[in-house]
């Protein structure tokens, strides 16, 4: 059978036009989407059932002693961290939320390590941006800056940018010009039509140059800035001018590079400047499939994010401070709930190996670097996979996962639920 | 089955034609009734005026922009903070609060039916959840269509039809209630930086004119039989001048509906601005209500601003870029593509800017001018105006001449030349405020015929019990009673049950979402015209397939299914 229109739920692109054939309840092929989204579907390496280490390895456990346990930890915890979030729906996220609230944890999302300064310029300055489909009708101008699409995007250009026909931009390439920043030749680099290559933590500099120069104040610009000729910046700056609608993305590279959230914040500041002069628009390429639903989910329930401390009772928002990493480094916590994501990969060190000295659990359908840090492992459906739900796109188009295959595992945000009114139960007698 | 009787309440009614009658209300399964058992829960009103459920027929407080509005302002999530109590949930925010915060508010402010003012169709499923995050009222969502290209084309094509098959399929897909236009044309032409400065310029590539969109929605909502009018923010808010743009857009709507008006013209105090520059602003309350008070066609609501810090959100992206360069505040965009676009900016209504007195003026001006209640509504473009938690404190300006003047004498000095505020007597009376914050809005939505906005047999039993003792107070020297009688009911009962009581919410909410299925025939429908559907897929970022809003979204949804004249 062939599902057709189906979200893939790998990355920020939440591509929605896969053609999946399904035989039985195992996916066999995987049509229009890329080579990410047909690992996504077609993986394996999932955990068969819960899991609770023992002295000397692993026993099974039942869900229903696994959820129980959980909850006991979680309620026994003074400092519970809820981590993780962007590879389930909006359900799941929710339900973390209130699990949060009810124990007085704390409960952060995975732009704690990607975007989260993203997040914090925006929350200075505001964030001029627009959904994809406008950049796709009528954008001439594309920036990438600090970022390989090609890599981890790899649909990005075909469905919204570069090679995507639009309204008003028919000839998709031959109607664009496409600019990338970066520090090394990356395989984007290859199709640009300017390449601004910048000496490693030199964006700050360049964007600063760039605005002086669509501020009219060019003069003060030096001969080179980071690397980059004053010829190149101008040139670029006049291009940006003339665009009739350009489009501004970024990613890690300009997030994690020195300067960090001042980086994001001259690039926002930059696109500001460019819309006195024409349409100007600046977004984050968001990586995990749902990250950017766990900031809105978060959002609309305490008001913030990601970082989010119901210790006082209220909800208290201090990066640096409430955030996911900081919290573990400081050895603060002393217990911990993951959820859909892989810290054990991406967290610093320190980070993760404090995980491994405290109780944490891990709600995850596959075996991942976080499992040998984990005491208890609850496997789960994969959203998007087995079980739907709602995503945020990294432009905010909500858009509902589907489920191509049914199993036999639970539903993370059922989990949760029972995880839920379990501490409910505990902390009521 | 569940009985509740509601004695001794001070009952104004004004579509039952009720006033400050002692009565008691008996209801049955959140239905108002004629009589109940002797098993029935009973609540002693005490002889305290009794109304029923407030709505807020325009206000922002779920969506993309609302929830971005949240996202880049923890200074204002720390403004206002709640912890977990009892069935409440933690909440955050004062003039952009998080959900369960804008729910509780309402909910004890006696508030028990919202309109969302804009909803992009492409974004609906996120208004949509978080209308179910804001449990304690139903919901209802005006869906943005100034910059829709289908409907573009239709209205240069003058295919009045087609126009109305788009909104048909785009309604009953993204489960909206009415149509929202706000600045038409113009979101389009700011997706290339652009705006448009009159009715009758061109839209750029689309070829049709504010004007002529405004007609032919006006047809389309009404061929379709819809149960609220065309709902318009007119194009120009915020300049000096635009009260003229208003007047012209007036003078194109004709008397179509014997119901209810034809147009819905939203947050007006933002556009009844007289004058060139900031520098010689004025209020041009008279024309725009001389207007109105001429024209049954025509409902409008106040956009009153309040002194204070808030946050501007609108669907209209270049008013919020003027804004920008104007205040150098922090600014968000968020166009989208094919329909709409927003933009967000934090401000602060300062009395000591001569600009926001005049603005504060024009707002009550155009409410004690307008000769019917039913014309002029209550309501701050939330939080555009202000925050709603500001309600209480504009219905004491309403009824009181010496809560105006004493205000008044706290302004800037140049208020008095350029507006009349200070020269107007008119107080208005309790059936006034009732008509100006639920009948108005229920007969202006067509919701009094889902059972809102009144306590007649059959009615939903949404009721509002406030700590006021009608008879024992006299509104023109005892305003603060009157405020804060307003600002906490003693109880709120929604759908039978009681949901709030002395300010503090005290059950989980089950709130509704109203919405719109209107009837079209096979023919006509889009989802047959090869063309809409080539475009579609050819334009959109996302299929056609997975546009719709499941109903999953909707938990208790109310379909209103119309049979119009197509
Ligand atoms: S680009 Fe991203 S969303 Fe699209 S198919 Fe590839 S991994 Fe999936
Ligand atoms: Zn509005």
């Amino acid at each position: 059978m062939i599902i057709k229109d189906v979200v893939c739920p790998f990355c920020g692109c939440l591509c929605d036009d896969l053609d999946v054939e399904v035989e039985g309840q195992k996916v066999i092929k995987v049509q229009n989407g890329c080579a990410l989204a047909e690992a996504k579907f077609t993986g394996s390496g999932r955990l068969p059932a819960p899991i609770r280490r023992t002295p000397t390895g692993w026993d099974d456990v039942s869900y229903d002693d696994a959820i129980r346990e959980t909850a006991e930890i979680l309620v026994a915890a003074d400092r519970p961290l809820l981590y993780g979030w962007s590879s389930t729906h909006g359900d799941a996220q929710s339900m973390g939320v209130h699990i949060a609230e009810l124990i007085g944890g704390v409960i952060d999302n995975t732009s704690t390590v990607c975007h989260g300064p993203s997040i914090l310029a925006i929350q200075e300055v505001g964030h001029p941006g627009c959904t994809l489909g406008q950049v796709k009708n009528r954008a001439d101008v594309i920036v990438y800056w600090g970022c390989n699409p090609t890599e981890a995007h790899p649909r990005h250009m075909s469905r919204y940018t570069t090679f995507a026909t639009g309204f008003f931009v028919p000839e998709a390439q031959k109607d664009r010009t496409v600019i990338v920043v970066d520090t090394r030749r990356t395989e984007s680099a290859e199709i640009a039509d300017e390449f601004i290559r910048i000496e490693r933590g030199g964006d700050y500099e360049v964007l600063s140059a760039l605005r002086a120069i669509v501020r009219g104040k060019g003069n003060v610009v030096p001969k080179m800035v980071a690397g980059v000729s004053r010829e190149q910046l101008f040139r670029v700056a006049e291009i940006c001018k003339k665009a009739k609608f350009g489009a501004i993305f970024f990613g890690l590279g300009l997030t994690m590079s020195a300067g960090k959230y001042k980086n994001v914040r001259n690039a926002i500041e930059l696109t500001d400047e460019l819309n006195r002069h024409t349409k100007f628009t600046i977004s984050p390429l968001r990586g995990h499939g749902n990250v950017y639903g766990s900031n809105e989910v978060f959002t609309w329930i305490t008001g913030y994010p990601y970082a989010v401390d119901f210790s006082r009772g209220i909800a208290f928002y201090n990066p640096g401070e409430t955030t996911a990493v900081d919290i573990l480094r400081r050895g603060e916590c002393d217990a911990a709930l993951i959820v859909a994501s892989d810290p054990g990969a991406h967290f610093p060190h320190a980070a993760a190996a404090h995980l491994a000295k405290i109780p944490t659990v891990l709600i995850d359908p596959h075996m991942t670097a976080t499992t040998p840090l984990c005491r208890i492992q609850i496997p789960c459906t994969i959203a998007g996979i087995d079980a739907e739900g709602t995503a945020y796109r990294m432009d905010g188009v909500p858009i509902r996962y589907r489920k191509v295959i049914t199993s036999s595992y639970p539903d993370d945000a059922d989990i949760l639920k029972k995880i839920h009114d379990r501490i409910r139960e505990v902390q009521g007698s | 089955m569940t009985e509740l009787l509601v004695k001794n309440a001070c009952v104004i009614d004004p579509l039952n034609g009720i006033l400050l009658e002692t009565m008691d209300i008996p209801v049955r399964d959140g239905k108002i009734v004629s009589s109940v058992s002797s098993a029935a829960d009973v609540i002693d009103a005490r002889g305290c005026l009794t109304l029923p459920g407030g709505i807020d027929s325009h206000s922002h407080v779920c969506g993309t922009k609302v929830n971005f509005g949240r996202y880049m302002s923890p200074e204002d999530m720390r403004a206002g903070r709640t912890a977990r109590r009892g069935k409440m949930h933690v909440t955050s925010g004062y003039y952009v609060p998080t959900t369960f915060g804008n729910s509780y508010r309402y909910s004890t402010m006696g508030y028990t039916t919202v309109l969302e003012g804009a909803m992009a169709p492409l974004e609906a499923r996120h208004t949509h959840e978080e209308f179910t995050a804001t449990p304690h009222q139903d919901m209802l969502a005006n869906t943005l269509f100034d910059g829709n290209w289908a409907i573009m084309e239709s209205v240069r094509e003058r295919d009045f039809k087609k126009t109305a098959a788009i909104v048909a399929w785009t309604l009953a897909a993204v489960k909206g209630y009415s149509i929202k236009l706000t600045n038409p044309g113009g979101t389009e032409a700011w997706g290339w930086g652009d705006d448009l400065s009159s009715i009758h310029d061109p839209v750029p590539n689309f070829n049709v004119t504010p004007a002529e969109i405004i007609a032919a929605m006006i047809e389309a909502n009404e061929l379709l039989g819809l149960p609220h009018s065309v709902h318009l923010h007119c194009n120009n808010l915020g300049k000096p001048g635009n009260y003229r743009t208003t007047l012209e857009t007036f003078d194109l709507v004709p008397d179509k509906n014997n119901a209810r008006q034809t147009l819905y013209a939203t947050h007006v105090q933002f556009h009844a601005y007289g004058g060139t520059t900031w520098r010689d602003i004025n209020s041009k309350a008279e024309e725009i209500t001389r207007s109105v008070n001429a024209k049954p066609q025509i409902v409008m609501d106040m956009g009153q601003i309040m002194f204070g810090r808030t946050m501007t959100m609108t669907a209209d992206g270049p008013m919020e870029f003027n804004l920008y360069c104007l205040h150098h505040n922090k600014w968000s965009n968020h166009d989208v593509e094919l329909e709409t676009g927003s933009g967000i900016i934090p401000v602060l209504y300062s009395k000591k800017s001569l600009v926001n007195c005049v603005m504060w003026a024009i707002g009550l001006e155009l409410a004690l001018l307008t000769k019917d209640p039913y014309q002029c509504l209550l309501a701050t473009d939330n939080p555009n105006g202000a925050p709603f938690v500001k309600y209480p404190e504009i219905i004491g300006l309403l009824m009181s001449r010496r809560y105006r003047d004493e205000e008044f004498a706290t302004l800037h000095e140049g208020t008095g030349q350029r507006t009349a505020i200070a020269s107007i007597d008119r107080e208005m009376d309790w059936n006034e405020i009732a008509v100006m914050t639920r009948a108005g809005q229920a007969k202006a939505l067509g919701m009094a015929a889902q059972g809102k906005g009144h306590l007649g047999e059959g009615a939903e039993a949404d009721i509002a019990i406030y700590p006021i003792r009608c008879h024992a107070v006299d509104p023109a020297t005892e305003y603060r009673k009157v405020v804060e009688g307003f600002q906490k009911t003693m109880f709120t009962i929604k759908r039978g049950r009681v949901v709030a009581r002395d300010g503090e919410v005290i059950v989980e909410g089950a709130n509704s979402t109203f919405w719109v299925n209107p009837s079209v025939p096979e023919d006509l429908s889009v989802r047959n015209d090869p063309e809409f559907v080539r475009k579609f897929r050819e334009y959109y970022t996302v299929r056609m397939d997975n546009y719709p809003v499941q109903d999953v979204y909707l938990p208790r949804g109310k379909c209103i299914r119309t049979e119009g004249a197509l």
